[in-house]
């Protein structure tokens, strides 16, 4: 069953070359899906039945739907894919690449020097981790919910639309001066 | 059914997901793509917990990748709803174009 864990990992770096390479957003997003079903598939053979399922499932199914939706409001289409071919030269990706290459050169050298040997993964059932959470971790279950509720609430204040006003005083003198423009007129 | 992998590996498998998370915030203006790679760096170090959870066999990194999962959600819903404010805004994603804030 290894050859399915390279596979799935293949896949998994595959895609998200491609979703920091793409010009168009919705290919982005489409490969950044392909990209969590490999995630998915991994946390499966590493015996982490739940976390593939939540990932499929929220991330996969909610989180991505989210951001198509965004992608569809704010009509990205061909324009943005242009923009983007031409902001994304070789002279502005290649320094960063070289040094994010660097670091993980040392984390790779670092990781490859400790020596652990293969194991069998253990698998780690649902229920124990239902235990788990709401048990020791239960503060932080606490935590995550009021964290949402502050999402929830946050997105939906930001994201009320309403008209750019800078500053109310500004506001009031504009419509001064509109008055003054229309007795004017009149 | 299971595979025996080693834990460096799956390791270095985050760690690449991670720098190529990184590369991707660096390298992108638009402000969609940033936070899209974004999403790649969080998966990756979900990826990492999830590991060390099945190499000792305690829930633990199922647990914090649930943790993850929450705070990706609300990181996401209100980035976008900030990302939309944006758009009407200055009718661009260009994060250049945000130089107003002086950061």
């Amino acid at each position: 069953m290894e050859i399915a864990f390279y596979i799935a990992g293949t896949v998994a770096v595959v895609a998200t070359l491609m979703v920091i390479t793409r010009h168009n957003p919705v290919h982005a997003l489409l490969y950044l899906n392909v990209s969590l079903l490999a995630h998915a598939m991994l946390f499966y053979l590493l015996g982490a039945s739940f976390a593939a399922l939540l990932e499929i499932i929220i991330y996969a199914g909610a989180i991505m739907v989210l951001f198509i939706f965004v992608v569809m409001l704010l009509n990205l289409g061909k324009e943005t894919a242009e923009q983007e071919r031409k902001w994304l030269k070789v002279k502005v990706w290649v320094g960063p690449t070289l040094l994010a290459a660097v670091l993980f050169a040392e984390f790779l050298v670092l990781v490859l020097s400790s020596g652990q040997g293969t194991y069998s993964p253990a698998v780690v059932s649902p229920r124990q981790v239902a235990v788990s959470l709401f048990r020791e971790y239960l503060i932080g279950v606490e935590l995550a919910a009021m964290l949402l509720m502050a999402a929830v609430v946050g997105a939906a204040h930001i994201g009320r639309h309403k008209r750019l006003v800078l500053h109310r005083f500004l506001k009031e003198e504009v419509e001064k001066e509109e008055e003054k423009h229309e007795a004017v007129m009149l | 059914m299971k595979p025996s992998v080693s834990i460096e590996v799956v390791v270095l498998l985050a760690g690449l997901l991670f720098a190529l998370g990184i590369v991707g915030v660096i390298i992108r203006k638009n402000i969609i793509f940033m936070l899209l790679s974004v999403e790649i760096m969080l998966n990756a170090s979900g990826l990492a917990f999830v590991a060390a959870g099945s190499r000792w066999g305690q829930p633990d990194g199922q647990v914090m990748f649930v943790f993850i999962l929450a705070m990706a959600a609300a990181e996401v819903s209100i980035g976008l709803a900030l990302i939309l404010q944006i758009y009407h805004q200055h009718k661009s994603l260009d994060i250049d174009n945000l130089k107003e804030m002086n950061g």
